[in-house]
């Protein structure tokens, strides 16, 4: 049973079109990311079911009821904003009580939740201070805040942990996926940093100029992408993609060539029939390097090292880049020439189109 | 040496505002404990305090000070709350917006001389005035604004001049507003109401401040409005401290007493402004 139920839904500014048929259906308690490249619609499809927008087509259903033309008010959602929004002239305490002030919620019934709420958040020594006497972090937590303590039906956050520094939204990241399970609630999150998806999202939905790529759990897009776009978009470094010269299909198996060399891979691993031209995908995380008999070979142009392991740059024959993923105390120079393996059993294929024509393998996709 | 020569070029600037400050002052400081009356020349002797005394106990005196405060806190009262009301109005687009801004700011473009002459020849006069004409076309009594309500009269002018200058800054200061803040009420429930209370005016707090402070200065002032239109009358219905001041300097010649009447108002202009600052400063300090 679907909670929130988002058909065809478009919208159009004076020359432009930000949402193009968006279809989502979100179960309750789960824990939606939206994410995409900048101008993709994302904010817009958040500030939309907020009511924030109205929508020029379509309709936005929520727990069985038609939202599509109700004013944001009246929605019971709670948004947490970049810019975290707290009111700058009252006091912490007055912020996190806005709302049930407004719904004129009894007064004993607003203390007792503003204390349950500021001691979950550890907001208790700053209720009577100011926004601007808060560090961001603080901020955030108090524009939380405001949104759990009215307990409504759906949590929307935009982008919020962008305006933090690094240390502070690996912390936060964290603090909202353990507000999540604590609290079961369904949230929907905006964010342009793949890793926020990756790690809180029970589902990420990819938009891309305004309609969804896909939509799946993290691992699926990661592993089963269905276009070129998303397996581009999702992972760091990205996904290698290398042209295929030419290819043939013999017993089960269909080699591929490319480089001077060749790569195997089962055939019954691709959907349909062969297309027309193949491009390779091969993850950083999937190419060995082997002393020789590799099924590439390359020059190591550049290596970056990152403590826990190292990314090696290497140029391939037909000047090419591409990423490796070796180990932290990897001995790789600069201009090393190197043999490289690709496990064909992680490889992505993608046609003409863009589209990916393979399937995982049996036994990786249940690892 | 550096420091000496540092004094040395800002000297003459400082010497400059201090003759320009101290010489005036200093000099109406001495008028105003001498006789010193242009009908009787050269007998400019020392009185002391004749001159205050004389000025305070003029028949017009009381009025004019409680008339000096009515026109201050009516104008500040209109020109604020309307100020605030039709800028909260204007903030949102709608066709045609820049052209009412324009016509909105521009009264305060118009010399108060002639500010009181349009409202005076072209609106209150009672028999081709526009008010008169509305009234005589709903079957009314056309009112002689000028002669029945005199200080009405003078406030409406002093309030149209001043309020384009109030909804200059409040138009501003509601740019500055934070429209992620709005949303976030709206969210929470709010309805326009509620964030035109609870968001829009704290944050035009400041503004206000400002916009009061600045207005008291001139309002406390307002001479050429009541020159052109009443005269001060009928009687001293409409007379503040500038027109008694001007009243005795130049139309009784009486140069001491207008002294120190002239120190009196920098007195009353001290006393409104420290409770003035201490209502409405503590908005400048957050």
């Amino acid at each position: 049973m679907s909670y929130l139920v988002i058909s065809e839904l478009q919208k159009h500014y004076d020359s432009y079109h930000a949402l193009r048929g968006i279809n989502l259906n979100v179960t309750e308690g789960e824990f939606l990311v939206f994410v995409g490249p900048s101008g993709c619609g994302k904010s817009t499809l958040l500030r939309t079911i907020a009511g924030l927008e109205l929508s020029s087509g379509g309709s936005i259903e929520l727990d069985g009821k038609d939202i599509t033309e109700v004013a944001s008010s009246k929605r019971d959602l709670a948004m947490v904003f970049q810019s975290y929004a707290l009111y700058p002239h009252m006091t912490v305490a007055d912020n996190l009580s806005f709302a049930l002030r407004l719904a004129k919620v009894p007064d004993n019934e607003i203390q007792e939740k503003v204390r349950s709420v500021s001691a979950s958040l550890q907001l208790d020594p700053l209720l009577d201070r100011k926004p601007k006497e808060l560090s961001g972090g603080q901020r955030q937590r108090v524009a939380i805040g405001r949104a759990i303590v009215r307990q409504p039906k759906v949590f929307l956050f935009d982008e919020p942990l962008s305006n933090l520094d690094a240390a502070l939204r690996v912390q936060m990241r964290l603090e909202l996926a353990r507000l999540h399970k604590k609290l079961g609630t369904t949230m929907i999150y905006v964010t342009h940093d793949q890793i926020e998806a990756m790690t809180l999202a029970d589902r990420v939905v990819i938009l891309n100029a305004g309609q969804i790529e896909q939509v799946g759990t993290p691992l699926e897009l990661y592993r089963q992408p269905n276009n070129r776009f998303v397996a581009e978009f999702i992972g760091t470094p990205k996904m290698n993609l290398i042209d295929v010269d030419s290819f043939a299909e013999k017993d089960e198996t269909l080699t591929l060539n490319l480089l001077n060399s060749s790569v195997t891979f089962p055939a019954n691993r691709i959907k349909g029939s062969l297309p027309k031209a193949i491009t390779l995908g091969i993850r950083p995380e999937h190419l060995s390097l082997v002393e020789d008999n590799g099924d590439i070979t390359g020059r190591v142009e550049l290596v970056e090292h990152l403590g826990s392991e190292s990314y090696a740059h290497i140029q391939l024959s037909n000047d090419q880049m591409i990423i490796l993923k070796a180990s932290a105390r990897s001995v790789l120079k600069d201009d090393d020439v190197v043999h490289i393996n690709i496990d064909s059993s992680e490889a992505i294929l993608f046609n003409q189109d863009d589209q990916v024509i393979s399937i995982i393998a049996e036994g990786a996709s249940n690892a | 040496m550096k420091r000496s020569i540092t004094r040395l070029l800002m000297a003459p600037s400082v010497i400059m505002l201090l003759v320009w400050m101290i010489v005036p002052l200093s000099m109406t400081i001495y008028f105003s404990t001498i006789r010193y009356n242009l009908l009787y020349p050269g007998q400019n002797r020392f009185v002391g305090l004749m001159n205050y005394e004389f000025f305070v106990t003029d028949p017009g005196f009381i009025t004019a000070v409680a008339n000096t405060l009515i026109l201050l806190l009516s104008a500040l009262v209109i020109t604020v709350v309307l100020g605030v009301m039709l800028s909260a109005l204007i903030d949102k687009p709608f066709f045609g917006r820049s052209i009412v801004r324009v016509l909105l700011i521009s009264p305060f473009f118009i010399m108060p001389t002639v500010n009181a002459l349009i409202w005076k020849n072209m609106m209150m006069n009672p028999v081709y005035g526009i008010f008169a004409w509305i009234s005589e076309s709903l079957g009314l009594q056309p009112i002689d604004w000028l002669g029945t309500y005199p200080l009405m009269s003078v406030i409406i002018m002093v309030s149209w001049q001043w309020l384009p200058f109030a909804i200059l800054v409040f138009v501003t200061a509601l740019q500055s507003q934070d429209t992620e803040q709005k949303e976030a009420a709206q969210m929470d429930g709010a309805t326009g109401w509620h964030i035109f209370r609870y968001l829009t005016i704290p944050h035009l707090a400041r503004p206000i401040a400002v916009v009061v402070m600045i207005e008291t200065i001139f309002l406390l002032a307002v001479f050429a409005e009541i020159f052109v239109t009443t005269g001060g009358g009928p009687g001293y219905a409409s007379t503040n401290l500038a027109y008694l001041i001007y009243n005795q300097a130049l139309l009784q010649y009486d140069v001491g007493v207008a002294s120190a009447g002239g120190l009196f108002a920098v007195l009353l202009a001290n006393i409104v402004a420290f409770f003035l600052i201490r209502a409405v400063g503590k908005n400048l300090t957050v």
